[in-house]
């Protein structure tokens, strides 16, 4: 359990034994462009801080269930509480990784402005990032290991050091919650490691990760909490027990290439 | 002698007014340009000639502060009617911006309608056409400088915001800045910029004012701030330069500040060392040279491999058939050997020298490293793989790079083991 405490103090809020409000509760949310639904009557609560992956086949509504929580499309019912609050009132408590796709790569920013981005929120309005906050951005960086980048054009770097660029910029953030866009797209192997680390690392310091993850396969060495999404809720809980034959066959019916690693990734799990 | 002086000291207010103009657009013009802004600023001069001759039919004669209004709003009005139409309809963007260029018809009906008026042909409303600076006066100059400079303050106070937005709308609105009404604000200092360009540069080309600068800027940094210095400094020295030329060429100001601006952008496109189109034919050409010089090392290694440690001395015949390189690209290839000391040519053939044996395993190393890479993990080596032996320490997690290596040792392929320098590797 967590309780609603500033930042800075999460790791002892955990052992305060005051009243309790989830991380994350998202109560009959329902998404629709024109008459169709996107998310429907979606109910969600995280009370643990975790790693929580969203998976579910395309057009499921994943990335949305995500956008819906942040406020960056608009709700046809429903409502999201962060730590107890709406969420326009958490805003220094969120930090987000957007889908690469929605980036300009060739926007004239270097890697460390970007990550300095992180620290916008902190600022306020005019002020800009001094030394203090430039501190705080190499370190972020050099958790991500790209020290030595900061002054490349953000165009200039691989995939993989793209998406890492946007996630030390999340941590830049100081949030307490994190929600990222599929983090893992367009990534390669070493820094799939580095990534997955790092979230842990996040985790086990008490904040809850909120992922979009594609690959079924990865779900279970990667997880310990999993939302099963096709544009109603099918299941979420914990991955050693909601991640099963059944509720991945509910997910994604009958296309069996897909449920068959998803399958051979649960046996590779329990042996 | 009196008269001249004022002559001169009027040409020179105009002079400081346009060049304030011109910074102010540079400025606002890079927002534009990156935040895929251009044609709205010309879809907003088009729509603001109605404003303009509204105003005068209203009042009766020109004055400044009702027209600049005027044009400001049916202006906006015309951008409104954009996004509304991108809203609500199947309408794109782009379309939309055409639809409203049809505003420039109405407001040239009124500019006939004017003409016909008593007096209305001494109002001169045609110069708004192409803009004129000989009509301005000193107040009107300094009305439009004040407020090019405040929209450059306002600019400089907002700039992380601006920034921001324009850069990841999405990420701003999570962090919880207003980032609609930021855009708003943004997209009002385009319509000011716009509609004050308007008298000395005209609703036609006022656009491209906004524009050019920014969009030539763009080629010679990687920063934003950067961008935008050289983006006023372009703007400045167009409208400058542009606005003595149209004095002394007795032309309207307009189309000479673009074409200044036009100058300074093809000289932008074509020079820049980076970004710039000589630039990236060097460097494309020196990456296709350098391409081919490892394939030669390459193929020097191959062929030389079955009588390690000898170094045999190979047939050109035999390399040419190799890779099918054309008599002449081989032979630059084997100059270039040549010269850095990797390649003896005589007449028994060619021959890799002791560095050049130890620079060819490192290239074909690579190489063998990188195509066992795919073959043994096609799924994550996808659209890594590169020539690069570099970047492999980089790329690939260093477990897995071990495993390769020993997989072409055993085969007896690892070439750095077989001119036995493994620790270089």
């Amino acid at each position: 359990m967590i309780v609603d405490v500033q930042p800075s103090s999460s790791a002892a809020a955990r052992t305060a034994p005051v009243q309790t409000s989830p991380i994350l509760d998202i109560h009959d949310v329902t998404v629709a462009y024109q008459r169709k639904p996107v998310l429907w009557d979606i109910d969600l609560v995280l009370d643990q801080p975790c790693l929580a992956g969203i998976v579910g086949p395309n057009g499921a509504g994943k990335s949305t269930l995500i956008k819906a929580v942040l406020g960056l499309v608009p709700l046809a019912s429903g409502e999201v509480r962060i730590f107890g609050k709406p969420v326009a009132e958490q805003r220094r408590r969120i930090g987000y990784v957007p889908q690469r796709e929605s980036i300009d790569w060739d926007f004239p920013v270097s890697v460390l402005d970007v990550v300095l981005m992180g620290t916008y929120g902190e600022l306020g309005w005019f002020r800009r990032p001094g030394a203090k906050q430039r501190v705080w951005a190499r370190q972020c960086l050099e958790k991500l290991g790209l020290q030595d980048l900061e002054h490349q054009q953000i165009g200039q770097l691989s995939g993989g050091q793209q998406q890492r660029t946007f996630l030390a910029r999340a941590l830049a953030q100081k949030a307490d919650i994190y929600f990222m866009d599929e983090p893992l797209a367009g990534v390669d192997a070493a820094t799939e490691r580095i990534i997955f680390n790092l979230l842990r690392e996040l985790r086990d310091q008490g904040n809850t990760v909120v992922v979009v993850h594609h690959d079924l396969r990865t779900v279970p060495t990667y997880f310990d909490h999993v939302v099963l999404l096709n544009v109603r809720l099918v299941a979420s809980g914990p991955v050693a027990t909601v991640f099963s034959q059944e509720n991945l066959k509910k997910t994604y019916g009958a296309r069996l290439s897909l449920l068959e690693a998803a399958a051979e990734a649960v046996r590779e799990r329990s042996s | 002698m009196m008269l001249l002086l004022a002559v001169a000291y009027n040409t020179l207010v105009v002079l400081t007014g346009v060049s304030l103009l011109g910074a102010c657009a540079g400025v606002v013009g890079c927002f534009a340009v990156l935040r895929r802004r251009s044609l709205t600023g010309d879809a907003l001069a088009h729509a603001a000639l109605p404003g303009l001759c509204l105003a005068y039919l209203i009042v009766g004669q020109r004055e400044r502060e009702p027209m600049l209004f005027a044009a400001l709003a049916t202006g906006l009005l015309g951008i409104a009617l954009i996004a509304a139409l991108r809203r609500w309809t199947r309408v794109k963007e782009d379309a939309a911006i055409g639809v409203v260029l049809s505003f420039f018809g109405v407001g040239v009906v009124l500019l006939s309608v004017i003409q016909g008026l008593p007096g209305g042909a001494r109002a001169g409303l045609q110069s708004y056409n192409l803009g004129q600076t000989a009509g301005l006066t000193r107040e009107d100059v300094a009305f439009i400088g004040g407020l090019a400079l405040l929209t450059v303050l306002v600019v400089l106070v907002l700039y992380k915001e601006f920034k921001l937005i324009t850069f990841d709308q999405g990420f701003a609105r999570v962090q919880g800045w207003p980032a609609l009404r930021l855009d708003l604000a943004l997209m009002g200092l385009i319509a000011l910029v716009v509609v004050l360009g308007l008298p000395a540069v005209g609703v036609l080309l006022v656009a491209a004012l906004l524009i050019v600068p920014a969009a030539a800027a763009r080629f010679w940094t990687q920063r934003l701030w950067l961008m935008l210095m050289l983006s006023a400094g372009f703007g400045t020295v167009a409208c400058f330069s542009g606005t003595v030329l149209s004095n002394d060429w007795d032309l309207p100001p307009g189309p000479c500040i673009v074409l200044v601006g036009a100058a300074i952008f093809l000289f932008s496109v074509a020079v820049p060392p980076h970004r710039g189109l000589v630039g990236r034919i060097l460097a494309r050409r020196r990456c296709q040279r350098d391409l081919a010089y490892g394939t030669l090392l390459n193929t020097l290694f191959d062929l030389s491999e079955p009588f390690l440690p000898v170094r045999p001395a190979l047939p050109r015949d035999e390399l040419a058939q190799r890779r099918s390189w054309p008599p002449a690209t081989l032979q630059r290839l084997l100059r270039r050997g040549v010269v850095l000391g990797h390649v003896d040519v005589n007449h028994q053939g060619v021959m890799l020298t002791r560095a050049g044996l130890l620079e060819a395993a490192q290239v074909t190393q690579g190489r063998r490293l990188w195509a066992q890479f795919l073959q043994d993990h096609p799924e994550s080596a996808q659209g890594m793989v590169s020539f690069d032996a570099a970047s492999l320490d980089t790329l690939v997690p260093q477990a897995i790079l071990a495993e390769l290596q020993n997989r072409l040792r055993s085969a007896g392929r690892l070439p750095l083991a077989l001119v036995g320098a493994e620790d270089k590797a």
